[in-house]
């Protein structure tokens, strides 16, 4: 049995879900040889650090009840160099045009000699040749599956599933508001101010919906798939991005007559990265509805092999970083 | 362009390898071969359907080759178009000239627009339009494709192409 000491630094949706599924899943890690003690949780009010392994139940009733887990005033970057752990579970909100505070956190657990597994899509946009340097001269971990398509397992089934394969292309709906908006503008027959206001309603688009509705979540994810799987160094200046604020009901309806469906697209080649309203048969396997999000991965052995699921959601995303601490020790 | 031929052979050997060659020395890509060995004209010869790919240009210099063979042609059917997309486009779609934005896809010679479908809700308002285009092969049909996401950046309008499946 294998002793594995983690911080989880933010705690917000994500965050929490990693703590639930650790509940749940404590029995099984250890049929694996992990036997995993959370020693700190921290938000962005402080944060609690127990060496001996914090009662996640607990932490979790008392983030519900009081809107935060601190009990002292530790910073996650504090807590990141100053609690000696193995690995930071990285789940701060994504910051697109610094990598705020997860940057910091993730280049301190390096140097401290951390593995990091993050579900946060700004360093990963803005830093990532960066950061793979800096995990490769710490001799640590870095995985990131939580920050492209949720629970659907897209880099992971690339880089291992795949291996051998040349990737030629990988082309998908990466955002799971904008599918939610366009999908229900066809079922309802309503405009698109109506759809976001009403996805705005179900919480499943935020307040300010431009980060989802104009490309750019979706854009940091090609960033990524570029930079992790096409050994790119893009960043979010290399992306051609057009979002879905101008799709009319009329031009659903007209993709409707030819047998389509517009969804969100995102494509990354070797020579092109774009996001882009497109035209997707009905029948393709990349027209799916709702809030999924899907992604068809081109190869030179395997063909195309088209993978769906939840992109978001704080169980199914924690279900992509719990895998990742699992590959970690599984080597 | 794909192209469907009827020739007539002479029914001594060799004669379909000198119907053959002048295809494959032009670049020609044979598509289907139909050779009714049992039937023949009322001049004795052999007929033999073919369909190939070729470049425009290259035609005329096939059939003379194939004359020059001693083949018969008897009938050529060219298709001209052979990849076929659907593309939208949403914007002041008539307000920016939509007879300029048809022509700039018609003047490239390779592919036409062959349908409109226009949808405008209210003056003032963004109208939508969904486009067929024709054009003579796949190559072609990105390439007028990327004509028009040009024409589309100069005045103003969304391009919403079909997937990359769609037209390769």
């Amino acid at each position: 049995m294998r002793k594995v000491r983690a911080s989880i630094i933010g705690f917000g949706s994500v965050g929490q879900g990693v703590a639930e599924v650790l509940l749940r899943k404590g029995d099984e890690l250890k049929s694996l040889g992990i036997d995993l003690d959370v020693v700190a949780i921290a938000d962005s009010k402080g944060s609690e650090v127990n060496l001996a392994g914090i009662d996640l139940k607990a932490a979790l009733g008392r983030k519900r009840e009081f809107g935060t887990v601190a009990i002292d005033d530790l910073t996650g970057e504090d807590v990141i160099k100053s609690v000696d752990h193995d690995i930071v579970i990285e789940t701060t909100p994504t910051d697109i045009e610094t990598g705020g505070i997860g940057l910091v956190n993730m280049v301190a657990a390096f140097e401290f000699g951390r593995h990091v597994v993050t579900s946060n899509k700004g360093p990963l946009a803005l830093k990532y040749r960066e950061l793979v340097e800096a995990a490769k001269e710490a001799d640590r971990k870095l995985l990131f599956e939580a920050t492209v398509g949720g629970a659907m397992p897209i880099i992971n089934l690339v880089r291992d599933t795949l291996a051998g394969n040349e990737i030629l292309s990988v082309e998908g709906i990466l955002n799971g508001t904008c599918n939610y908006i366009l999908t229900r503008m066809m079922e309802e027959h309503a405009s698109y101010e109506q759809m976001l206001a009403e996805s705005q309603e179900l919480g499943i688009a935020e307040t300010d919906p431009t980060y989802d509705v104009e490309g750019i979540d979706t854009a940091c994810k090609l960033v990524i798939l570029a930079n992790s799987i096409f050994n790119q160094d893009a960043t979010y200046q290399d992306v051609d991005v057009t979002g879905i604020t101008k799709v009319t009901l009329e031009s659903l309806s007209l993709a409707y007559d030819e047998g389509y469906v517009i969804k969100l697209i995102g494509e990354v080649k070797k020579d092109r990265l774009r996001v882009s309203p497109r035209l997707v048969p009905a029948s393709h396997p990349l027209a799916v509805g709702g809030t999924l999000n899907v992604a068809s991965v081109s190869t030179d052995l395997a063909g195309t092999i088209t993978v769906t699921g939840r992109g978001a959601g704080s169980i199914e995303t924690a279900s992509a970083i719990l895998s990742d601490i699992i590959s970690i020790y599984k080597d | 362009m794909r192209v469907s031929m009827d020739i007539e052979l002479k029914d001594t050997p060799g004669q379909l390898l000198l119907a053959l060659n002048p295809i494959s020395e032009l670049k020609g890509n044979l598509k289907s071969i139909v050779h009714h060995h049992e039937e023949r004209t009322p001049r004795s010869t052999i007929p033999v359907q073919l369909v190939f790919e070729i470049e425009p240009a290259n035609l005329e210099v096939l059939i003379g080759r194939l004359e020059d063979n001693g083949i018969g042609v008897a009938r050529v059917d060219e298709k001209r178009f052979t990849a076929h997309g659907a593309v939208l486009l949403i914007g002041h779609i008539v307000h920016t000239d939509i007879q300029d934005t048809i022509d700039t896809i018609d003047k490239t010679g390779f592919a036409e627009v062959v349908n409109i479908s226009l949808s405008m809700p209210q003056i003032d308002m963004r109208s939508s339009a969904s486009l067929k285009i024709d054009a003579v092969g796949k190559n072609e049909l990105h390439e007028a494709i990327s004509v028009l996401r040009q024409v589309a950046i100069k005045k103003d309008l969304v391009v919403i192409e079909p997937i990359e499946a769609e037209i390769s």
